[in-house]
C-alpha cells in the first residue's frame, strides 16, 4: 500500500510540475516584456509615426494597419463562418458530404500560416492584381481565422438546447424562423466570444501579412484599402531583425512587443472573461 | 414564393457558403501549384526534394530543400520531445486532479499562451534566450536547434494540452467510479483507466501540436540560424522551410526561378501538415470515444 | 462500539451529510445486518443514493461534500481521518446503476482490481475469474470469450460482469446502486436470483426504486424521505404493517 501511494504522490508532483513550468513561464514572460517595454510606452510613441529611419518616434501606423486588417478579417471570416456553422449544426444530416466539409475545415485550420501568406501572394496580390494592400492580407487573414470561427459558432449553436427549437417548431414556425428568432439569438453572445478570439488570432499573425499587405515603412496613412499598411507584428519583426540599428532600437522593440501582447491577449481575455460570464449566467 | 421554396432555398445557400473552407483549401493547393510548378522545369522533383545544395542566388543556382525539410523535422521532433510531456501531463493535472479554483485560473492561462503572437516569442528567443544559450554552452551563436526547439514547444504546448484536456475530461465518469470502487487509487484509475480511454483524443492533441510545430514560422524564421545544411548537433543553426520561405519571399525577383522553388517549397510543406492532419482527423473518428465505447 | 454478540456489520450513527450548503442527509441512524439483504426505498432524491454512496466514501470524489457522525465498519469509523478510502473500496464493494464495466477484455475487467491489489500469478488470478464469474452466474456464457471486450455484452451481462468484478476483491459488503434499473425484466430476474444467491457469503445492502424489488429480495428495509430516514424495519413488517404513516402513503403509491 505505501508503495502505492508513493508512485501516486510522485505522479501527482510531476503534474503540479509541469503545469507549474507552463504558468511560470507565461507569467513570466509577460512580467518580462512589461518591464521591458513600458518605459517606451507613452502618449507619442502610441500617436506619433516613426522618424530617422525607425530609430526614434512612434507606431501609430503600425496599430491603425493592424487595426484595418483585424477588422477586416473579422468582416469576411465572420458571415461566412457563421453560415458554415449553420448549415453544419442545423441543416446537415450525417453523411460523405459533410464529412468531407469537416475535414476540409480541419485541414485549412492546419495549413501553416506562411503557406497562407504564399496562397495571398498567389491569388490576391497575383492573380487578382490588387497588389500588396489592406484588401489582399485581410482577405487572407480572414480565411485563416474561418475555421476559428466556425468552431466557436458551431459549439455555441450546438449549446441552444433542443427543446428551443421544438418549441418553436411545434408552434408551426419555419425551420428558418426559428434559426433566425431563436437559435441565433441564444447562441449569439457564445459566437461573438469566439469571434473575438479569432480577432486576437489575426492581430498578432506576421507570416501572412509580410507578402500581402505590411510595409516595411510608410509614412503616409492608408486612404483605400488598395494602400500598404504597417503592422505591429511586422514591425516588431522588422525592427529585430532587419536593420543596422537593433540594439539601439531594443526599447522600441520592447514597446512595440508590448503594445502587440497588450492588444492581443487583452482581447483574448475580454473573450475569456466573457465566455465565463455567459456560462454563469446561463438559464437552462 | 411559397413558404416551403424559401426554405429550400436558404438552405441550398447555406450549403454553398459552407462549402467555402474546402473551396478555400482547393484555391490553396491551385495557387501553390500554379506558382511553384515551373520550377520542377529546372529541376526535378527528386533533385528538389532530397538535392543537399540550397543555393537560389547563386549562378548557377542549386535548389535541393532536403536540409530545409531536415531542418524543419528535426526542431519538430526536439519541440515534441519537451512540448508533449508538459502538454499531457498538465492535461492530466487540470482534468483530474487539479482543484476548481486552480482549473479555472489555468485554463485561460493555456488559452492566453496560445494566443501569444509567435513573432513576440520569436523575440523573445533571440533577445533573450538566445544570448544566454550563447554565454552558458559557449557557442559561436545562440541561433540554433535547441533554442528553435524550446521556443516552439512553447507554441506547441497549448493545442496538446487543451485537446488532451478535452479528451480527458469527456472519460466517462463512470469508468472512474468503476474504478474507485474496485480500490484503485487514483493515479492507478488515471494510469489504467483514464488515459487508456482518451488515448485517442491525446494521439489527436500530440499530432496536432506536431503539426503546428513544423507550420510555425516566426519563431524558426528568428532563432533557427538559418543554415542551410544538415545538422550534426542540436547546437547547430537549421533552416526550416517556413524560415526559409518567409526570409527569401521579399527577396526573390517575381517569378524567377527562385520565387517558384519558394512556392514549390510551400507545396511541400502544405502537404506535410496536410498529411499530419488526416492522421489526426482520422484518428480522432475511428476511434471516437462514443459513450464507453473505446480501446 | 460494536459487541461481539452483535451481528451487525455496519453501524450509522448520527449522520449528517453536506453537498456544499445543501443538506442531503439528517441524522440517520441504522445498522446493517450481516448476510443480509437490506434495502433502501424513497422517492427520487430522497438521499438513499447518498447514503450507499457514504458507505465506501464514494461521495469523497465528490468536490464540496461534508459528512457529520460515525460509520463504522470493524469496530473503526470510516470517517476518521486516518483510514485509508482505498483500504475501505476493497472490503465495500459497489455495483452501480448503469453497467459500467472498462472498456477491456472480460478476463481484464474481473482481474483490474485484484491486480492492483498485488495478485500477479497468472493461475491464480485464472482461478479467480473462474470463481467470481460462475458466482455471478455468467462463467457457462463468457468462459469461451474471456479475451474479448466486455462491452460486446448484452446490458444484463455487463452488469453480471460488474458483479463479478465487485466479487473478485472477496469483500464483505456489497453495494448495489439500483442495479437493475437499466435492464429488461429477465435480466433483472436473473441478477435478482444471484443476489439471493449471493446473500449466503455476502452482506447485501441495494438502493431500489422498485418496491417489488425490495419486497421480493430484502430481508430489511428503510425508507427514506427527505433526506431522513424515516422508518427501517424488517422487510415483511414494513410492507405489511408499517409502523409510519408516511410509509404507508409512500408504498400503496400514495405519494413518491
Amino acid at each position: 500500500m505505501k508503495w502505492r501511494y508513493f508512485k501516486q504522490n510522485l505522479f501527482f508532483v510531476t503534474v503540479r510540475l509541469s503545469a507549474f513550468i507552463i504558468a511560470l513561464s507565461i507569467g513570466a514572460f509577460l512580467v518580462y516584456i512589461f518591464m521591458n517595454g513600458i518605459g517606451a510606452v507613452n502618449w507619442d510613441f502610441l500617436t506619433l509615426p516613426p522618424r530617422d529611419s525607425m530609430t526614434k518616434g512612434g507606431i501609430m501606423p503600425a496599430i491603425l494597419g493592424t487595426f484595418y486588417l483585424t477588422a477586416g478579417a473579422i468582416i469576411i471570416a465572420l458571415p461566412l463562418g457563421v453560415v458554415s456553422a449553420i448549415y453544419l449544426s442545423e441543416y446537415a444530416k450525417q453523411g460523405p458530404v459533410i464529412r468531407l466539409i469537416r475535414i476540409g475545415i480541419n485541414c485549412l485550420a492546419g495549413v501553416p500560416s506562411v503557406v497562407f501568406g504564399l496562397f495571398g501572394l498567389g491569388l490576391f496580390v497575383v492573380f487578382l492584381q490588387f497588389g500588396s494592400c489592406i484588401l489582399s492580407g485581410a482577405l487572407t487573414l480572414g480565411f485563416l481565422i474561418l475555421p476559428t470561427i466556425i468552431g466557436a459558432s458551431e459549439e455555441a449553436l450546438k449549446g441552444v438546447p433542443q427543446t428551443f427549437r421544438e418549441a418553436s417548431l411545434g408552434l408551426g414556425v419555419s425551420k428558418w424562423q426559428t434559426i433566425l428568432r431563436i437559435v441565433l439569438p441564444n447562441a449569439l453572445p457564445g459566437i461573438l466570444t469566439g469571434s473575438i478570439l479569432g480577432i486576437g488570432r489575426a492581430a498578432g499573425e506576421t507570416a501572412p501579412i509580410m507578402f500581402t499587405a505590411a510595409a516595411f515603412f510608410t509614412a503616409k496613412l492608408p486612404t483605400s484599402i488598395f494602400d500598404e499598411v504597417m503592422a505591429l507584428p511586422y514591425h516588431v519583426y522588422v525592427l529585430a531583425t532587419a536593420g543596422t540599428h537593433i540594439e539601439e532600437t531594443r526599447p522600441i522593440q520592447y514597446g512595440t512587443i508590448l503594445v502587440l501582447v497588450a492588444l492581443v491577449s487583452g482581447i483574448d481575455l475580454i473573450a475569456i472573461i466573457m465566455r465565463s460570464y455567459i456560462r454563469k449566467k446561463k438559464r437552462w | 414564393m411559397t413558404r416551403k421554396l424559401k426554405e429550400k432555398i436558404i438552405k441550398n445557400i447555406f450549403f454553398l457558403l459552407s462549402l467555402v473552407s474546402i473551396f478555400v483549401l482547393g484555391l490553396i493547393v491551385v495557387f501553390l501549384f500554379k506558382e511553384g510548378f515551373p520550377i520542377f522545369k529546372v529541376v526535378s522533383v527528386r533533385e528538389f526534394i532530397f538535392g543537399l545544395e540550397w543555393y537560389p542566388t547563386y549562378d548557377p543556382p542549386s535548389f535541393g530543400i532536403w536540409s530545409l525539410i531536415v531542418g524543419s523535422l528535426v526542431v519538430t521532433f526536439f519541440a515534441s520531445l519537451i512540448a508533449v510531456p508538459l502538454g499531457v501531463l498538465s492535461a492530466i493535472y487540470v482534468a483530474e486532479i487539479a482543484p476548481p479554483l486552480v482549473k479555472e485560473i489555468f485554463k485561460p492561462v493555456i488559452e492566453l499562451l496560445a494566443g501569444l503572437p509567435s513573432v513576440v516569442l520569436g523575440f523573445f528567443g533571440m533577445a533573450v534566450l538566445a544570448p544566454w544559450l550563447q554565454n552558458t554552452f559557449g557557442l559561436p551563436t545562440g541561433l540554433n536547434i535547441l533554442n528553435a526547439s524550446i521556443m516552439l514547444s512553447i507554441m506547441a504546448v497549448p493545442t496538446i494540452s487543451s485537446i488532451s484536456e478535452d479528451a480527458i475530461y469527456s472519460v466517462s465518469q463512470e469508468f472512474k467510479e468503476a474504478s474507485y470502487a474496485l480500490g484503485a487509487t487514483k493515479f492507478e484509475t488515471i494510469a489504467r483507466v483514464v488515459v487508456p480511454a482518451a488515448l485517442s483524443g491525446i494521439s489527436t492533441a500530440v499530432i496536432l501540436g506536431m503539426a503546428r510545430a513544423i507550420g510555425e514560422t516566426m519563431v524558426v524564421l528568428m532563432v533557427a540560424g538559418g543554415a542551410a545544411a544538415i545538422p550534426e548537433s542540436i547546437f547547430d543553426s537549421v533552416r526550416p522551410m517556413p524560415a526559409s520561405i518567409a526570409a527569401e519571399m521579399g527577396e526573390a525577383p517575381f517569378r524567377s526561378n527562385h520565387y517558384y522553388a519558394l512556392f514549390a517549397t510551400g507545396i511541400v510543406l502544405f502537404f506535410m501538415t496536410l498529411f499530419f492532419n488526416l492522421i489526426a482527423d482520422y484518428i480522432s473518428n475511428k476511434f471516437k470515444q462514443v459513450g464507453s465505447a473505446t480501446l | 462500539m460494536v459487541t461481539l454478540l452483535s451481528d451487525n456489520i455496519i453501524e450509522i450513527k448520527k449522520v449528517n451529510f453536506y453537498y456544499g450548503a445543501s443538506k442531503a442527509l439528517t441524522d440517520v441512524t441504522m445498522d446493517f445486518k450481516k448476510n443480509k439483504v437490506t434495502a433502501l426505498i424513497g422517492p427520487s432524491g430522497c438521499g438513499k443514493s447518498t447514503l450507499l454512496r457514504l458507505l465506501n466514501r464514494m461521495n469523497d470524489l465528490i468536490d464540496g461534500t461534508r459528512v457529520e457522525g460515525e460509520v463504522v465498519f470493524e469496530d473503526r469509523n470510516i470517517y476518521d481521518p486516518d483510514v485509508d478510502p482505498v483500504e475501505i473500496r476493497r472490503r465495500i464493494g459497489m455495483v452501480f446503476q448503469k453497467p459500467n464495466p472498462f472498456p477491456k477484455s472480460i478476463f481484464n475487467n474481473i482481474t483490474y482490481g485484484p491486480k492492483l491489489g498485488g495478485v500477479k500469478n497468472r493461475s491464480e488470478l485464472e482461478a479467480l475469474v473462474e470463481q467470481s464469474l460462475k458466482q455471478a452466474s455468467l462463467w457457462n456464457e463468457v468462459k469461451d470469450i474471456l479475451n474479448q471486450s466486455a462491452m460486446m455484452l448484452s446490458g444484463g451481462q455487463q452488469q453480471r460482469i460488474c458483479i463479478a468484478r465487485a466479487l473478485a476483491m472477496k469483500p464483505d459488503v456489497l453495494l448495489m446502486d439500483e442495479p437493475t434499473s437499466a435492464l429488461d425484466p429477465v435480466s433483472t430476474a436473473k441478477i435478482e436470483e444471484l443476489i439471493e444467491e449471493l446473500k449466503k457469503k455476502y452482506t447485501i445492502i441495494i438502493v431500489t426504486h422498485n418496491m417489488q424489488q425490495a419486497a421480493r429480495i430484502s430481508d430489511y428495509t428503510g425508507f427514506f424521505y427527505l433526506g431522513k430516514l424515516i422508518e427501517y424495519n424488517p422487510t415483511e413488517k414494513l410492507f405489511t404493517t408499517p409502523d409510519v404513516k408516511q410509509t404507508e402513503e409512500y408504498i400503496t403509491g400514495r405519494f413518491g
